[in-house]
């Protein structure tokens, strides 16, 4: 091996971009190398302008121990979410450009196959494990702590770590737009496809290190909420008192436990296929690439409820919140859940009916699948009879949740209607199948995730975001999922297959140009939504909310200050009912200085988490291009730290009575200064977070 | 707004931080890890079974496994799992450092002896042209006994590492916390063992 | 900082309480060898079938799968002290939900697999 092989493994100049347009610059290579050096120039321009901002502006300090180290479950929460949104404007720029290339795919159209195959894998698994994932892991990061009534959850240095990974994979997978090519083989990866017979480069290895990366991340943090809902509710929270968003969160964090293990089993698998010649999935030799399916959709339908799930949460949050209810069938809604998380690990095979099993088998998977929308459609009822003869304001997680329910009930039967294996088999793997799907997680998870943002925003920032940005925003989301994917219903059923770069077929014209052009009103919805953050921090002032409670909402988070004090609660709650915090602005005890003030123990800032994204990142890109002193390194730095760590003995920190009462009275001193505003003026600048009861009313005469 | 509202007629919030058990939060953490762990190994078990018939011409177990050293492997790990319980006691009933770290060695030892038996194993199968990139069966038997060793390793890096630990800082609550979460994985992989041993090597032989 | 360095308040709770004299040692001690006991004769004697071949395959193959089944519960019993009725109810609740959640991925893996594979050859 000669030293450059060594130093550098199969890292070359050849990994670079724009090196096959030099090379041999045929319209084809210059297009598509324009559009992939484009990419990999924004990658690199974000990169060193992001650095470059940081140290202008001195920051670097305050960025690490402020942040990077913070071991606070808001923060964390925080910045999951940041890495959500900036996943999600690559995915959606990848989305447009696949759209337009099957707008003008008759006959070839701009992308080439191999470009096109990259597009839809890293669309895929962007939007699932670097963007959905960490959305709706860093919503249960910022609200569920606060709503059960406790200070953090129990592990909070893994869930540093669990956030290192976590970006460590998103990093990979960005690298792969600089260097080299990712994976063709989908967000789902399956062999022989990803085997080396077909794809002997560094793309499989690139999706299999980036998601492996993010699976580690996502199971410790499904112990982590599992066990602090478990543990850490405060006094008198019985799980029947917990919210709803709680519960969803606790039957996530079970999925999640439970399902990541199959997909680190088949990924490793491959990834033992590729580096050292076993035979799990090959062709030859006694491998069973069947296997590989059955493996994969283990995780992969269980991985789907992982999704929904939370966005049912936020539904069941702001949904009796914006009627002026109490939610309709708390019990069911509760069964309901449950019920979908058990029966999640019963139908994995029907994204494989066509694999070859017999009817039996599938007729048996199919009745279960058949089974699983029962509840679904329980909890549907449930959000409607909430709304029924309520106070109904038009706000924008409102907007989310009508279209919600309206959009993901017509996915909802798409998915019975694929539940059937002899209907699967005509339309398995065609546009059908894919409008299906973003049917389920556009108006299900993003709906949900962006009405979670929404809503619980001003409790992570002290500040509410503009309502008229934001439901411009939401109306472009719902009209351009429509226009982008309900002709996709239509293709699928004309025969056209997924992952489709070209056709031949004129047909299919129409319906391709206005999912294109719904695509372009996602694309609109998305920057409406960059404009609505950068308003809304424009005009802060204006929107400052600091009592707390903007929406006179019922859980325990409302019921202290925003943005919330690092402790959460100067002195933790008792609760003696469901709603707690409703029940006490009902009976005017809310609002009150407590008894004493106690010295409250959080836990210290940890570099762990940093340093595990650092080295986990880097023993993975040595992974990718065979690297191996590279890998050695960082994986020994990676046990080296967690030795380290475990010798650690100082790893709380107090914060003293006297600054507990002093922040805590300044802000019910601001409480008691202001005039409470009623629901009808929530969106204009006189709420400021204190909501109108009549009690308190009363109270303040 | 009056004063009224800040008096405070008997609301009884609690004053002192609540304790939450971190010994029971930080066990059930533990527990709820192994049984991910039950569902990883119980993957590649399932894997094994549906491709134990694909050797592709190759050698099959019979050809390749060595009943003895199984027998040896499979005493040496129940043992440990002897020893260790016999260092938890010591913990529990305070017999002292000696007796516990003593314990523990014993209990390292026998581990050191099932992976050098295993690792031999694995050396003689590479050797009778059964090493995993051979067949689907031999990738399937590599991917899940190694899986094992790889975890009893981690066992015993971990064991060397409270070990010194104690050496430091005594017999605190976090090096106790960890003895209790190296107990419990230490018994699981003796569960897991005995699921090899019979599926895999008496399963087999058989 | 009491005798073993931790908060004042803090003390490990064992399985059965903790103990300063000798009965509760004793019986601690008597649980761990009889698990040993039962463990090696558990073990060896399915070796033993195995060894000399005592019956057909499906039969020893049955044997093999309940002793060892058997001494699963053995570890769990005598070692980890985990059995209904249980005092911490969560634990077994776990265990017994993972084994359920263990069965039908693994289960199925094996039915789905074993149809595929009776359909090809």
């Amino acid at each position: 091996m000669s030293l450059t092989h060594f130093i550098f493994g199969r890292l070359s100049l050849h990994s670079l971009p724009f090196w096959a347009m030099i090379q041999h610059p045929t319209v084809g290579n210059i297009v598509n190398g324009g559009i992939a050096t484009t990419a990999a120039g924004l990658v690199v321009i974000g990169a060193v302008m992001t650095v470059g901002l940081i140290t202008r502006f001195g920051r670097w300090r305050y960025l690490w121990t402020e942040w990077l180290t913070s071991v606070d479950h808001k923060r964390i929460g925080i910045m999951y979410i940041v890495l959500a949104f900036v996943m999600l404007a690559r995915a959606l720029i990848e989305a447009v450009l696949m759209r337009g290339q099957q707008a003008f795919g008759l006959g070839g159209g701009f992308l080439s196959p191999d470009h096109f195959g990259q597009l839809f894998s890293t669309h895929g698994t962007i939007m699932i494990f670097f963007m959905a994932m960490p959305f709706l892991t860093g919503l249960i990061n910022i609200v569920m702590p606060m709503q059960i009534g406790t200070r953090d959850v129990s592990f909070p240095v893994m869930n540093s770590i669990s956030l290192g990974l976590t970006v460590a994979g998103a990093m990979i997978v960005m690298v792969s737009l600089v260097v080299g090519q990712f994976s063709t083989g989908g967000w789902s990866g399956y062999p022989p496809y990803t085997e080396l017979a077909f794809q002997p480069g560094v793309g499989p290895d690139y999706w299999i290190w980036a998601v492996s990366l993010s699976s580690l991340g996502t199971m410790m943090s499904g112990i982590n909420f599992a066990v602090t809902i478990y543990r850490r509710r405060c006094p008198g929270m019985t799980l029947m008192r917990m919210p709803l968003f709680t519960w969803t969160a606790l039957c996530t964090s079970i999925l999640m436990i439970f399902a990541m293990p199959p997909l680190t089993v088949a990924t490793l698998m491959l990834a033992l296929d590729r580096y050292l010649g076993f035979h799990f999935f090959t062709d030859a030799a006694g491998g069973n690439m069947m296997n590989y399916a059955n493996l994969f959709w283990l995780f992969g339908h269980p991985e789907v409820y992982i999704l929904i799930l939370p966005a049912f949460g936020v539904y069941s949050e702001v949904i009796p919140a914006f009627s002026g209810k109490v939610v309709y069938g708390y019990v069911s809604l509760v069964l309901a859940t449950m019920a979908i998380a058990l029966a999640s690990f019963g139908v994995w095979l029907h994204h494989f009916f066509t694999m070859g099993q017999s009817a039996a088998v599938n007729a048996s998977f199919g009745v279960a699948t058949m089974m699983i929308g029962i509840p679904t459609g329980v909890k549907i009822y449930d959000w409607l009879l909430t709304m029924y003869r309520g106070r109904i304001r038009f706000t924008v997680p409102m907007i989310y949740s009508l279209g919600f329910m309206m959009l993901f009930v017509i996915g909802g039967l798409s998915g019975i209607i694929l539940a059937n294996p002899s209907i699967d088999y005509q339309v398995h793997n065609t546009l059908f199948l894919v409008a299906h799907f973003h049917n389920m997680l556009i108006p299900g998870l993003l709906f949900g995730m962006l009405a979670g943002y929404h809503f619980w925003f001003p409790k992570a920032f002290g500040f509410r975001l503009d309502e008229r940005w934001g439901r411009i925003s939401a109306l472009c989301w719902i009209f351009g999922f429509m226009f982008a994917f309900f002709p996709l219903y239509a293709l699928g059923l004309l025969g056209f297959p997924r992952r489709t770069v070209a056709y031949f077929d004129p047909i299919y014209v129409p319906y391709m140009m206005v999912a294109l052009f719904g695509a372009l009103i996602i694309l609109a919805a998305f920057t409406s939504l960059v404009i609505q953050l950068v308003v809304s921090v424009i005009r802060r002032e204006e929107y400052r909310v600091p009592a707390g409670d903007p929406w006179d909402a019922g859980s325990l988070e409302w019921s202290v200050a925003a943005p919330a004090p690092e402790y959460n609660f100067p002195v933790l709650p008792e609760v003696t009912a469901r709603h707690a915090f409703m029940v006490a602005k009902e009976n005017g005890t809310a609002y009150r200085r407590p008894e004493r003030f106690a010295d409250i123990e959080v836990p210290k800032s940890s570099p762990m988490g940093a340093i595990l994204c650092v080295t986990g990142g880097l023993a993975a890109f040595g992974l990718v291009w065979h690297i191996w002193w590279l890998v050695a390194i960082a994986m020994l730095a990676s046990i080296a730290a967690i030795i380290a760590h475990g010798f650690s003995r100082d790893y709380e920190r107090v914060i003293p009575a006297a600054e507990v009462r002093k922040d805590t009275m300044r802000w019910l001193n601001a409480v008691a200064e202001l005039r409470p505003a009623s629901r009808d003026h929530e969106a204009e600048s006189v709420n400021m977070g204190f909501a109108e009861h009549e009690r308190v009313r009363e109270l303040a005469e | 707004m009056s004063e009224n509202a800040y008096a405070n007629p008997g609301i009884r919030l609690r004053a002192t931080h609540h304790h939450v058990d971190r010994e029971d939060e930080v066990n059930l953490g533990f527990w709820v890890f192994l049984m991910s762990d039950a569902i990883l190994f119980g993957t590649v078990f399932a894997t094994y079974a549906i491709m134990v018939g694909a050797t592709a011409g190759g050698p099959g177990p019979k050809q390749l496994f060595d009943i003895k050293s199984v027998v040896i492997q499979t005493a040496a790990l129940l043992l440990s799992s002897f020893t260790y319980g016999m260092a938890s006691l010591s913990l529990k009933h305070r017999n002292g450092h000696g007796r516990l770290i003593a314990w523990l060695v014993v209990t390292l030892l026998l581990a050191l002896v099932f992976l050098g038996f295993e690792v031999h194993d694995f050396l003689a199968m590479f050797a009778a042209g059964g090493g995993p990139d051979r067949s689907g069966f031999t990738s399937a038997f590599f991917g899940l006994v190694p899986l094992h060793g790889l975890h009893v390793t981690t066992g015993c890096i971990w064991m060397v590492a409270l070990i010194v630990q104690m050496a430091r800082y005594g017999i605190d609550e976090d090096v106790m916390l960890g003895l209790q979460r190296l107990g419990l994985f230490w018994h699981f992989l003796d569960i897991v063992w005995i699921a090899i041993f019979s599926i895999v090597y008496l399963g087999g032989l058989a | 900082m009491n005798e073993l360095g931790g908060h004042p308040n803090w003390h490990p709770h064992f399985p059965g309480g903790i103990s300063g004299d000798g009965d509760g040692y004793r019986k601690d001690l008597h649980s761990h060898l009889w698990g040993l006991v039962l463990a090696l004769t558990l073990t060896a004697v399915p070796f033993a079938l195995v060894y000399w071949h005592a019956m057909t395959r499906s039969w020893l193959l049955l044997a093999i799968g309940i002793f060892a089944l058997v001494q699963a519960m053995v570890h769990f019993r005598f070692f980890l002290d985990i059995h209904p009725p249980h005092r911490n109810v969560d634990q077994l609740l776990l265990v017994l939900f993972s084994a359920q959640i263990l069965i039908m991925m693994a289960g199925g893996t094996v039915w789905i697999l074993a149809n595929l594979h009776s359909r090809m050859y």
